[in-house]
């Protein structure tokens, strides 16, 4: 039997559906300047949503706002504010498990409260995208942006993703739809980006049209049935795993929990395609290099500038997805280098510790320079690490008393 | 979902399991006046349980499945606890995901199927223990209710919780000694029922499991007019007979002895002014029905 395509026909609110491909790349491109929040709602405005639910808590509370607008117009299915970032993310797994396109946003504490949900989210393999725009979790209280939740969202088996730009930001809610909803992968996607530096500046996005949204989210493209009494097999099993204590029993719930991080290394490929490589490099080179994620790369740049205008040459990598992580691509990328500088915003430096664990030669890696609780990373702070390391005299830029 | 639907192909038919092909040969999907009456004479939505011998909750489980108006299309949310080892059994879809949040899972699917089946009836049910409605799961239980979300919450009260070894819960009465409750709980059981009416439900039932006859009405009466109306609860006393110190066969009198009039399982019911218009016009309904097909035959 042959599915009509969907291509050329529109969604609920007339907006034409595109092949995904040929809208991201092909289509024309409006230079538009918006915050980050804006960029969040003009992705979401085309990517076919389904579900949003919403909840408020800073930096991500414009957006999730702004998207209620959206639905006001008509472009999103159902919108509603759930009542803590637990329920929320309960409904928003409720609502994947009756076939929609979720989407919904959170942030630090927002984040952690909502935990127990996003391990359940990738084993009930549920392609909920989840944009956490990053922020101070410690007490005393804190709204500042911190990326100290990423390091907790690394091991729930989401894809997890780490925006730099708005115009990242843009692309990547769009295609991140298209990767997670991969029959092969078909996991939650974590698209983080440091709150404030993304969520509250302004900056030049280019646009696809308006006029054109993805495909919409096909349930029955599902690696596990959908809960929705329209899909067979309507008796999912005879003996409930958990009330055995038996091999079986185990290594049932072991190979489901293989299977969920070998779903997240399925999506590489689907992921290479989409954003150009897991990773992206310049120079590399170079002895010295500057490694890193999120706002932290584009200070990176910055002091890359200032110390070639001193004659010394620094290259970069910009890690773009943390799950998968690109460890092939980061061990190319960093075979020739002797100083691999990681400037983080979050007190642990989980960064670094990823690099340590899967590069060799660890004493090549420096775990910094590290900011947290809201700190701004002036690109002098790198350079000052990157001319430490390699044995050059640098002006001391705060007095740490004496 | 039609029957058909459900259907195996031939070429397979052989090698699926037994109790599948009796499930699509013999369920009552599609039977307009299933009920408890159906139990034992065709196929039952629960093939098997778990639980232990004798558990009124395993008699709770049946005679709600045997209630449902339309289960081909009906999904069931659960919670962790003794009825999440039954539900891996149950012939229609059901969702198990965390502890306490069967509300709030409940409130995105019934939305999520709203959006995608605008012109179909998908009912949606939770069924969850004490602990869950009530301990862990309450803001989510009443947030859900706040919000007029349209699903029957069935709370299948055991005064405890029962899965983890009999630990005191918010619907357990005062005085009990119980774990957790060394010296007897010192504060009174939990009167949500009463909170159900203050939270916007339509329809509240506090009774036992002990008349099949009664669980199919209240069934029933909850799911429809969560269908039309809005949120609808029903509290169910499935007493744990292990946890109090009964044997196997003392369930039922368990729950006939607790719905004694002024005890706690007494059958109380509130209907709200919308959902009896609803019910007085679904009764009105089968009344002509029975009627023109009494005319048909004479």
């Amino acid at each position: 039997m042959e599915t009509p395509s969907l291509i050329g026909t529109t969604n609920r609110k007339g907006q034409v559906i595109t092949d995904p491909r040929v809208m991201m790349s092909e289509a024309p491109r409006t230079p538009s300047f918006f915050t980050g929040s804006e960029v969040i709602k003009e992705a979401v405005r085309r990517a076919n949503v389904d579900v949003m639910v919403a909840y408020p808590i800073t930096p991500q509370s414009e957006a999730a706002a702004l998207c209620g607008e959206l639905f006001a117009e008509g472009y999103i299915g159902d919108y509603f504010r759930g009542e803590s970032e637990f329920a929320v993310m309960s409904q928003c797994a409720g609502a994947a498990f009756g076939g929609a396109r979720v989407f919904t946003t959170t942030a630090g504490p927002g984040t952690l409260r909502a935990m127990e949900n996003f391990p359940m989210w990738a084993g009930s393999r549920l392609p909920i995208q989840c944009i956490v725009t990053c922020r101070g979790i410690n007490s005393p209280l804190s709204i500042q942006p911190d990326t100290i939740e990423i390091a907790y969202l690394m091991q729930t088996g989401m894809l997890v993703w780490h925006a730099e730009t708005a115009q990242d930001f843009y692309d990547w809610i769009l295609k991140g739809y298209m990767v997670s909803e991969e029959p092969d992968v078909h996991l939650p996607l974590a698209l983080c980006c440091d709150g404030f530096f993304v969520t509250h500046t302004k900056d030049t996005v280019d646009l696809t049209p308006v006029d054109m949204c993805l495909p919409p989210y096909d349930p029955y493209r599902s690696p596990v049935p959908c809960m929705d009494m329209e899909c067979p097999p309507v008796r999912m099993m005879r003996d409930p795993f958990v009330m055995k204590s038996n091999y079986i029993s185990y290594a049932t719930h072991a190979s489901w929990q293989q299977e969920v991080w070998a779903a997240a290394e399925r999506s590489r490929k689907h992921t290479i395609a989409w954003l150009d490589g897991l990773i992206e490099t310049e120079n590399v080179d170079a002895d010295i290099l500057i490694v890193s994620s999120g706002t932290a790369v584009s200070q990176g740049r910055e002091a890359i500038r200032l110390l070639a205008d001193e004659g010394i040459r620094v290259g970069l990598v910009k890690i773009k997805t943390l799950r998968p992580w690109p460890e092939e691509e980061l061990r190319e990328a960093t075979k020739h280098a002797s100083h691999i500088i990681v400037p983080e915003f979050n007190v642990i430096g989980w960064l670094a510790r990823e690099l340590k664990a899967t590069l060799p030669y660890t004493e090549r890696i420096i775990a910094g320079p590290r900011v947290c609780g809201g700190m701004t990373m002036p690109p002098e702070i790198i350079v000052e690490e990157i001319k430490k390391a390699i044995g050059m005299r640098s002006g001391v830029l705060a007095g740490r008393g004496s | 979902m039609s029957k058909e639907r459900i259907t195996i192909s031939p070429d397979l038919y052989d090698i699926m399991p037994p109790d599948y092909q009796d499930l699509v040969n013999h369920a009552t999907y599609g039977k307009e006046d299933r009920g408890w009456k159906d139990i034992g004479t065709s196929k039952e939505l629960l093939e098997q349980h778990s639980l232990c011998a004798g558990c009124p909750e395993s008699m709770a489980f049946r005679y709600i499945l045997a209630a449902l108006p339309n289960p081909e299309d009906t999904v069931m949310v659960g919670s962790t606890g003794c009825t999440s080892l039954v539900f891996p059994h149950v012939a229609i879809h059901n969702i198990h995901s965390l502890f306490g949040n069967q509300n709030a899972v409940a409130s995105g699917l019934k939305r999520a199927l709203t959006v995608r089946f605008p012109n179909r009836i998908k009912d949606v049910v939770v069924l969850a223990g004490d602990g869950a409605t009530v301990d862990i799961g309450l803001d989510m239980t009443l947030q859900a209710w706040f919000r007029q979300e349209k699903f029957t919450t069935i709370c299948f009260d055991n005064e405890l919780y029962a899965n983890t070894g009999g630990q005191e819960s918010g619907l357990m009465q005062k005085g009990f000694v119980a774990k957790m409750a060394p010296v007897g709980k010192l504060f009174d059981k939990v009167r949500l029922p009463e909170i159900a009416r203050e939270s916007g439900c339509h329809y509240i039932v506090n009774c036992t499991v002990s008349k099949p006859s009664l669980v199919e009405r209240v069934v029933r009466n909850a799911v429809l007019i969560a269908r039309e109306i809005g949120p609808t609860y029903l509290q169910l006393y499935t007493p744990c007979i292990l946890e109090i110190g009964k044997d196997s066969q003392e369930g039922l009198q368990e729950m006939r002895d607790a719905e004694k009039p002024n005890e706690r399982f007494a059958f109380k019911e509130y209907i709200s002014e919308p959902a009896k218009a609803l019910l007085a016009d679904i009764a009105a309904k089968a009344k002509d029905k029975k009627a023109a097909a009494k005319q048909l035959v004479s």
